[in-house]
């Protein structure tokens, strides 16, 4: 696997050296007929090699948006950047034009989604679609192909690959459909892997071999990948990084351990108290009051205040809170943090 | 596989007996006069009368008129028309021409339905799409009646863009415009589903998939969403065979193609009871088989549709 990036155009202006993907200040909006929503509204992040970040929100809070956004696959229109950059190792990949854009996806960055039965294409052999990225991307036989395809059904541990390859989606359970998912998205061998809630189709224990399976290839590879979901037990497991986002903001981004034992930030401090633990049996759960904002009418100011115990005047003015250093590599938008933080 | 074919026809046996039965009902209900019928306003002596009339079992009742002409059906003998033609020789004659029309109606119409109705379906909302809608409702609200009149009198005369009228010996180019009037019957429909289909499966996660993979953007539209669009316009192509069949008695009545339909048309006119029957029964066994020879493609083109 390692000679298949050898006869590839490597990307103009990459530079090995600088920080393998980074977020800066992304804006997205969808214009719809209701108006505006502002879906990402200023997202920051980076991802080192063999990183695991973790995207964590509530539905409709901007993640997969974001994400799209990196691939360069938003839907558009309605979707638009409107600011911000994406630079993967130094190159501002918003500013590429499309064709350079499209060599990137699959060979540097891939993505794997949510439901692997209607992101496959249902009339297709899965060898097919897998063999499509090295005919397309490297212009190998539909021979040698093949035999790719069943080299990766085998890295992704489905049994009998040979004969599978020619099996169409319907014919897979759900895991095994995920497994093929993540063998096309590693088809290329990409530097970043961006996984979409991954899981979140699959049940507990198929679950747990798939994000198992996720950790191996990406140890292998030296992967970065950007796991967006809304599942803390997940992202306990594997995450290195969190970055919570609200409202299409990450309000919050800081080690696994660091967030889990004191949350900076007032919303992921609600988040980690609504989950359901062994020691308060019997005892009613702790959920966050009220809903996400719609994203065509974010209140003013921080964009949690209606719904923060810790909100002030100040908290329901512009500007919104700015990204605070609450430590070196970790940060919060809340003006209170350190309220937040010492309230243990 | 094997054994969903075997059922189905097996069906068409059934399906064949009712569709002639009901047919050779009808016409034996539009039976005024037959034997006047093929006289026209001249007068008949009554000796000619009777002879034809014990030929063609006329006098005899209902069923046992049924009973004389599937004896001959299922021994390959289609009978004699009331014009004392042989009905066989009247298809040998008929059938090609109708064939030929009916192909290049199918092909014109599924051509530009597809093209189109990709386009518009690509770009929703757009110039090209508010047209294609405008001029399919159009199309779609002009019965054929209307509109192959029209064709003729507008293309055919005024214009003399195509010869008005079609022979046994016609060219392509001949049965170009009664094609195009053919073909308008369906093409609304067609363009409609394809343009849907289009819209909606480029809105599916899977498309989302393909372009995750770097694929260009002609290659998502070419290959997976087409691929996938075109499993329901396959089917409707197959229903709207029927659909021509019908359309076919009008136009080739008005254009004077001397096909299956001019046939029918003439038939139902005359009274001619052997020639009707014989015609749709023949209609009915295509259509059955086409719809079988559907059904079989949209397995092949949708893999997760099994027979059993």
């Amino acid at each position: 696997m390692t000679d298949i990036k050898a006869d590839i155009d490597v990307l103009r202006g990459i530079d090995p050296n600088a920080p393998l993907l980074e977020v800066n200040d992304l804006h997205v909006e969808f214009r719809t007929r209701d108006g505006i929503a502002r879906a990402v509204n200023g997202a920051n992040f980076n991802l080192a090699p063999g990183e695991t970040l973790a995207i964590l929100g509530e539905s409709g809070c901007g993640k997969s948006v974001t994400a799209q956004a990196i691939m360069g696959i938003l839907d558009s229109p309605p979707g638009y950047i409107t600011q911000g950059e994406v630079k993967y190792r130094g190159v501002d990949l918003l500013k590429l034009p499309e064709k350079q854009r499209r060599s990137v996806r699959a060979n540097h960055i891939a993505m794997i989604f949510q439901d692997a039965l209607s992101a496959l294409n249902p009339v297709f052999t899965v060898g097919f679609q897998l063999s499509e990225l090295f005919r397309v991307h490297r212009g190998m036989s539909r021979a040698d192909a093949k035999k790719r395809s069943i080299e990766l059904l085998d890295q992704v541990k489905i049994p009998a690959a040979r004969t599978r390859v020619s099996d169409y989606p319907h014919q897979f359970s759900g895991g095994m459909r995920q497994r093929v998912m993540i063998a096309m998205a590693l088809a290329l061998d990409p530097d970043v892997l961006i996984a979409d809630e991954p899981t979140t189709a699959l049940d507990v224990t198929v679950q747990a071999q798939i994000m198992g399976l996720l950790a191996e290839l990406q140890q292998q590879r030296n992967m970065g990948l950007i796991l967006i979901t809304h599942d803390m037990g997940v992202v306990a497991d594997v995450a290195d990084r969190i970055s919570v986002m609200y409202a299409g903001k990450v309000v919050e981004e800081a080690g696994v351990y660091d967030i889990y034992s004191r949350p900076a930030h007032p919303y992921a401090k609600a988040l980690l108290e609504s989950i359901p633990r062994l020691d308060m049996k019997g005892q009613q759960l702790n959920v966050i009051r009220g809903l996400p904002p719609a994203l065509t009418a974010v209140p003013k100011g921080c964009a949690f205040n209606p719904r923060c115990a810790f909100a002030q005047d100040v908290c329901r003015q512009d500007p919104p809170p700015p990204q605070y250093i609450v430590a070196p590599g970790r940060t919060a938008r809340c003006h209170f943090w350190r309220d937040v933080v010492g309230d243990e | 596989m094997f054994r969903y074919i075997v059922r189905r026809l097996l069906q068409m046996v059934l399906t064949f007996f009712g569709a002639t039965f009901l047919v050779f009902a009808l016409t034996f209900a539009n039976q005024d006069d037959p034997i006047q019928a093929l006289a026209g306003e001249r007068p008949i002596t009554e000796n000619l009368r009777q002879t034809l009339m014990e030929r063609y079992h006329l006098d005899e009742p209902f069923l046992v008129q049924y009973w004389y002409y599937m004896k001959g059906l299922l021994t390959g003998d289609f009978g004699t028309s009331l014009t004392g033609r042989k009905i066989i020789d009247m298809m040998e004659t008929a059938w090609p021409i109708t064939i030929k029309l009916g192909l290049m109606a199918i092909i014109i119409a599924a051509t530009i339905a597809v093209t189109a109705g990709v386009i518009s379906g690509i770009r929703r909302g757009s110039i090209f799409d508010n047209a294609t809608l405008v001029v399919t409702l159009i199309i779609l609200s002009l019965p054929i009646v209307v509109l192959a009149p029209l064709a003729q009198l507008v293309f055919g005369i005024q214009l003399k863009w195509f010869p008005p009228t079609a022979t046994v010996n016609a060219s392509l180019f001949d049965l170009l415009l009664p094609a195009l009037v053919l073909g308008s019957l369906v093409i609304a429909t067609e363009l409609r589903v394809t343009r849907s289909a289009v819209a909606e499966n480029l809105r599916s996660d899977y498309v989302r998939t393909a372009r995750a993979k770097g694929l260009s953007r002609k290659r998502v539209i070419g290959v997976h969403v087409l691929r996938n669009s075109l499993i329901p316009v396959v089917t409707l192509i197959g229903v709207d065979i029927g659909g021509l069949m019908s359309g076919a008695i009008v136009t080739e009545r008005i254009f004077n193609v001397p096909g299956v339909g001019f046939n029918l048309a003439r038939g139902i006119g005359t009274e001619d009871g052997p020639l009707v029957v014989g015609f749709v029964s023949i209609l009915v066994i295509i259509f059955l088989v086409v719809n079988l020879l559907v059904d079989l493609l949209y397995a092949a083109l949708d893999p997760r549709i099994r027979y059993e």
